[in-house]
């Protein structure tokens, strides 16, 4: 019963880029990266960035977003299962705002589910930058992110694809973000795609 | 004598700068040692130490025997020392710093009366002007009468006689020592559940959070120490995140690390020793939450870097650098404070950064085409450059092919890429002209 009545509060949010709150979520694609500093600006707390220690590719501080670096903590575990241990600890942990996390390998399905009950006992949100097709399917929602060319000069344009979503309907969305505040300008191209249709 | 007579009559002459700080910790090192002779033991000026050995002499067979065997268990370990044994410590630190040797009881003006003035603890000035009026020796000093005496040396100089003479006591007072943040539990059973080390680790963390408490210390690294019943030892070390006391949260920090332990064929004694502390003035808790999520948030990094390390905790920190890979840096969270970033200033920057990575296939000037990462890649556009030269005064490799022509390139395929250019490089494959154009960061 309670399980019910905590499905039944979860509403799906007016705000198409709102993550659900006490739940992880994945993105994957070129753009992953520009998604996660995006969600860092939604959410307020502390932002844990888990990352392998091999990974060569790290936030650089001066180009994060306006007020990220003093919040924001860099994990860098050696090997896969430290990686998936750090974040459920970080999920569990209440002052946690948003976690990012890196994992290298497939996200089984009890990894996943392990994940997201973590995310429920913390009331902590996720989000896994996963590779193309390492996702696991107990998450509630994943974007397929890319960087879009933009045809004036000083527009940055993103192309979100929302894939697959538990809770919801999924969608494609072109926006115009800059990088350094929240504000953003939503580009609507009727009739047109980022990605073709099957 | 300053050093320069000494080279000057001694040309050989080995010197070496003293090293006040490290003879200061030997001296108090030695103090703990002499504690074995006498219960009140104190230090004497740079130099010296004071020993009350008032009733003790008979343990060791008097006095001469007390003496004897305190020179040679320090020449035993290589040091030099000179000894006196006195009734007073006006006398005992007169002969101790003129010969040495043993003062007997009753005897002290005597005993004393061949030392020269200085030998008293008198200032300089007051010294040479006894030895001006023809006053050399303290026997000399002890004939006079007292009140000439006071008139025109003062009263420290009859303190001083008084004090030699036992006229005046001079009690000694031991040095404070430092607290010891250890405590122990020896078991009348041996034990082996987990649940029941847990609960003999609580009682000792309870004694020594009290402790710590007391000297307004926190511990920052903490190690407990199991000894087994065949006198095998198993430890368990956390670190945390910054200075604690809290017994109950420190327990959990533990749990993994007993989790681990062998007990063997059963554990019969714990200790537990705070091995690093730091200040920590007792603060208002549990005032909003505020501190609770800065409490939370200690916990979690005190749990994170046990098991992953805590150099692997990282906060991102700023630094005065315009050289890209340096205008950051990465410092333990454990062990520094977030700071407000600096307002973004000057040409963009990348929200991401990787060591340089070299393009294949570039064709102009910035390119126009070229492969990164086995992908194609055309620019739509190119802002730049901008040029970036290396720090002189630190030979960094990576930056030893020259100056850096930094470019933000919008390619037609999505990706926003930060290509830098070195043109003081020779290309090394003129036709391809590859070599010199390396991708270092993506923009969002």
């Amino acid at each position: 019963m309670t399980i019910l009545r905590d499905l039944a509060h979860r509403q799906a949010p007016a705000d198409p880029f709102a993550l659900t709150k006490a739940r992880v979520h994945e993105a994957e694609g070129l753009g992953r990266r520009a998604f996660a500093l995006f969600q860092t600006l939604r959410h307020t707390g502390t932002v844990i960035w888990i990352l392998p220690a091999h990974e060569p590719q790290r936030p650089m501080l001066r180009g994060l977003p306006d007020g990220l670096s003093e919040r924001l903590l860099l994990i860098t575990p050696k090997s896969e299962t430290d990686l998936l241990w750090c974040v459920e600890e970080s999920l569990r942990a209440a002052p946690v705002g948003l976690v990012i996390a890196e994992p290298q390998q497939v996200l089984s399905l009890t990894a996943g589910r392990r994940l997201q009950l973590a995310a429920e006992a913390g009331q902590t949100t996720g989000l896994m930058l996963i590779r193309a097709g390492q996702g696991s399917s107990a998450t509630e929602t994943r974007w397929h992110c890319t960087p879009k060319a933009a045809t004036n000069a000083d527009s940055t344009l993103h192309c979100w694809n929302l894939n697959k979503n538990k809770k919801g309907t999924a969608g494609s969305w072109v926006l115009n973000w800059h990088g350094a505040s929240a504000a953003f300008d939503m580009v609507s191209e009727t009739g047109e795609r980022c990605e073709s249709a099957d | 004598m300053s050093l320069a007579d000494a080279r000057a009559i001694y040309p050989d002459l080995y010197t070496r700068p003293a090293n006040l700080a490290r003879e200061a910790a030997t001296l108090t090192g030695l103090r703990r040692w002499v504690g074995r002779y006498a219960p009140m033991v104190g230090s004497e000026g740079t130099d010296g130490l004071i020993a009350d050995i008032t009733g003790v002499a008979h343990l060791f067979g008097g006095e001469a025997e007390l003496r004897d065997d305190l020179h040679a268990r320090l020449e035993r370990v290589g040091l030099t020392a000179v000894s006196a044994i006195a009734g007073t410590r006006g006398a005992a630190y007169a002969l101790a710093r003129h010969g040495g040797g043993i003062i007997p009881d009753g005897m002290l003006a005597q005993g004393a009366a061949h030392l020269p003035v200085s030998a008293l603890r008198i200032d300089h000035a007051a010294a040479e002007g006894l030895a001006r009026v023809g006053l050399s020796r303290i026997g000399d000093v002890i004939a006079q009468p007292r009140a000439p005496l006071a008139r025109r040396f003062g009263a420290g100089l009859l303190l001083r006689l008084d004090q030699l003479l036992g006229h005046q006591p001079e009690p000694v007072s031991a040095g404070a020592e430092p607290p010891h943040f250890g405590v122990r539990l020896t078991l009348p059973e041996p034990i082996g559940l987990q649940s029941d080390v847990m609960a003999g680790l609580g009682r000792l963390l309870e004694r020594l959070c009290a402790s710590l408490a007391q000297h307004h210390q926190g511990a920052r690294r903490l190690r407990l120490e199991l000894r087994r019943v065949d006198h095998g030892t198993a430890e368990v070390e956390i670190g945390l995140a910054r200075p604690m006391r809290d017994p109950a949260r420190i327990a959990a920090l533990f749990t993994k690390g007993v989790e681990e332990v062998d007990a063997g064929y059963g554990i019969d004694a714990m200790r537990l020793y705070a091995s690093v502390t730091e200040p920590m003035p007792p603060e208002q808790i549990g005032s909003g939450p505020t501190v609770r999520n800065q409490d939370a948030m200690a916990d979690l990094i005190s749990r994170l870097g046990n098991r992953v390390g805590f150099d692997r905790v990282l906060r991102i920190a700023a630094t005065e650098s315009k050289i890209p890979e340096r205008s950051h840096h990465l410092t333990a969270a454990a062990w520094s404070e977030a700071r407000p970033s600096p307002p973004r200033r000057g040409p963009a920057r990348p929200a991401t950064i990787f060591p340089p990575e070299p393009v294949t296939h570039a064709s102009g000037h910035p390119p126009a085409r070229f492969r990164w990462r086995r992908m194609q890649f055309t620019t739509l556009r190119a802002h730049g450059p901008e040029r970036i030269t290396p720090e002189w005064w630190f030979d960094d490799p990576e930056w030893r092919s020259g100056l850096r022509d930094y470019w933000r390139i919008e390619t037609r395929e999505g990706p926003r890429l930060w290509l830098f250019h070195t043109p003081q490089m020779p290309a090394w494959h003129p036709p391809m002209q590859a070599q010199n154009w390396c991708v270092q960061g993506e923009f969002v």
